[in-house]
């Protein structure tokens, strides 16, 4: 059975380019590239050179370029140590209801710190009120941090204008550009942003490397503590590798984006607009116009997300969902009941996230079974079986 | 993450739909935690369980034990009946992962919800049988880190 990969906000295949641009510093030129000798100056290039390439695409100085281990790293380091560092003249953070959990945890964590955090609500359709946001500013605001573009629900937030009121603050403004990086323009000067997060593995390169962009004259320090790698930033045996690799799908994602954003967000909305028409009973989750170009989030009333992802992995289907079985606790994802859903809506909760190798055959392959699956499913739900009774006496 | 048999009910489930005129129906879990268990029963006059049917909203685990429980309560006494635990239901399944053995849970009381139905348009009382809980809330502890 063919497999369809629809789950690349979870993860991407990594390019082949990337595997290549790696390689060498396995078994090659692996010395350490804080080492002296010349042997270790190559694995010094490869780092120069993606720290490059990343600085280039974000409009960023390379030395604004700081790799960590991922995403996560990146939004613990950067909350953490601004925290850190800020303490003294603010203990106020604004953030959205709608975060990864790698903001929202550590947010939690800064609260137990003594720091207040208040959580923006969103529209029904995920978007940060930037007007809100300013309202929420207090003279001891020390950080903003709003997502550039929410894993499940694809929505892009106002990232310029919440830059621009931020600066007009004199407030620092971190985004989790996990999900945009690579796959929309960003620059971080036109949009004043002081720190962004980002993963490699969300844009074709390999898993367990990131970066941190911190603007030069943002005063947080180590949160690693160590060697003197990155800068006295970041301490830890650079991943040469991985950084490499990094450096290679950045270079790719870049140069494609334009053409393949276009191509997904076409393929995109033909999977929507066929859902929406096909299916009785379904929702597209998410701002229809400000979206990832991958992104297609749903709802199917009267169903529940495992049941279906279940069904789909049967059919050579991956995607993911956010109902309550799929997060391990017994609440459906926070983002859906932020948007406004009510519990038993969230709970039927899909995602489907397109890739490079996504094509149309994929998109009309994966509806016609849903079709199927979503009509089996209601046909032994009690909550359907109501519906449909009520709908009858009226 | 499920086994075999698990598989086999959830995509096979026995026992769907509903029964007109059941002699005892039963809804149980709630919608918020994403679970709910409906159970028909067809008790004959000599208190055998004729038929079952069931609908379940739910993760794949609450489909299997739904479609399990009734497999073993059909053509049983009510009393019979009143021996399907969930333990029972976890055992025939080949067990179940941890965070979905509340699911088994569910299934034991949508039967039990279901006899107490019919117990009460009977006008009977049946041994063991308690009012059923028609919402199952998990009261989750929190692990602090």
């Amino acid at each position: 059975m063919k497999q369809i990969y629809l789950d690349n906000a979870a993860t991407t295949r990594t390019r082949q380019e990337a595997v290549d641009a790696m390689l060498p510093y396995f078994t090659e030129a692996y010395g350490n590239p804080s080492a002296i000798y010349r042997f270790a100056a190559e694995g010094k290039k490869a780092l120069d050179e993606s720290r490059s390439a990343i600085a280039g695409i974000l409009g960023a100085k390379p030395e604004e370029i700081y790799f960590t281990s991922g995403g996560t790293e990146s939004d613990n380091w950067a909350l953490i140590a601004t925290a850190d560092a800020y303490g003294s003249k603010g203990k106020h953070i604004i953030t959205t209801a709608i975060e990864h959990h790698g903001i929202l945890h550590t947010c939690q964590y800064l609260e137990k710190k003594g720091f207040e955090v208040t959580y923006l609500d969103v529209d029904p359709q995920g978007r940060v009120n930037v007007d809100e946001l300013e309202k929420a500013i207090r003279p001891d605001t020390i950080l903003i941090s709003v997502m550039f573009a929410n894993n499940e629900i694809g929505t892009i937030e106002p990232v310029k204008e919440i830059g621009a009121v931020a600066k007009a603050h004199g407030v620092l403004f971190h985004t989790d550009a996990v999900q945009a990086f690579g796959h929309v323009p960003i620059n971080v000067d036109a949009m004043n942003i002081d720190m962004l997060s980002a993963s490699s593995h969300k844009f074709g390169g390999p898993k367990g490397v990131g970066f941190l962009y911190i603007r030069k004259g943002v005063k947080i320090r180590s949160f690693i503590h160590g060697g003197a790698q990155e800068r006295k930033r970041r301490a830890g045996t650079s991943n040469t590798p991985g950084i490499a690799g990094m450096g290679a799908a950045a270079r790719l994602a870049a140069e494609e984006m334009e053409a393949e954003g276009a191509r997904q967000r076409q393929l995109r909305d033909h999977l929507i607009s066929r859902i929406l028409e096909e299916i009785p009973y379904s929702r597209l989750n998410g701002d229809p116009e400000n979206r990832l170009p991958n992104n297609a989030s749903f709802c199917f009333r009267f169903i529940e997300g495992e049941s279906m992802l279940i069904n789909l992995d049967l059919a050579g289907i991956c995607a993911s969902s956010g109902s309550a079985c799929t997060s391990g606790s017994l609440d459906p994802s926070h983002v859906l009941l932020a948007i406004g859903l009510p519990h038993e809506i969230a709970h039927g909760s899909l995602r489907l996230t397109l890739g490079e190798d996504t094509t149309l055959e994929d998109i009309d392959y994966v509806v016609d079974r849903l079709k199927k699956i979503v009509a089996d499913l209601r046909a032994m739900s009690p909550l359907y079986e109501d519906f449909i009774k009520k709908e009858e006496e009226i | 993450m499920y086994s075999e048999k698990v598989m086999d009910h959830f995509q096979h489930p026995r026992n769907v739909g509903e029964i007109e005129n059941a002699s005892g129906m039963g809804t149980v879990g709630n919608a918020k935690c994403g679970d709910i268990m409906r159970i028909y029963l067809d008790i004959d006059e000599n208190q055998m369980i004729r038929d079952v049917k069931f609908k379940t909203f739910g993760c794949g685990a609450a489909v299997a034990t739904s479609s399990m429980a009734t497999e073993l309560v059909k053509g049983k006494s009510i009393q019979e009946a009143m021996e399907v635990t969930n333990q029972a239901v976890c055992e025939a399944l080949d067990g179940l992962p941890p965070v979905k053995v509340h699911c088994s849970l569910l299934a034991e009381e949508a039967i039990h919800a279901a006899l107490w139905d019919y117990a009460q348009k009977n006008g009977i009382v049946i041994q063991g049988l308690e009012k059923p809980k028609t919402d199952i809330g998990e009261e989750e502890v929190e692990e602090e880190y």
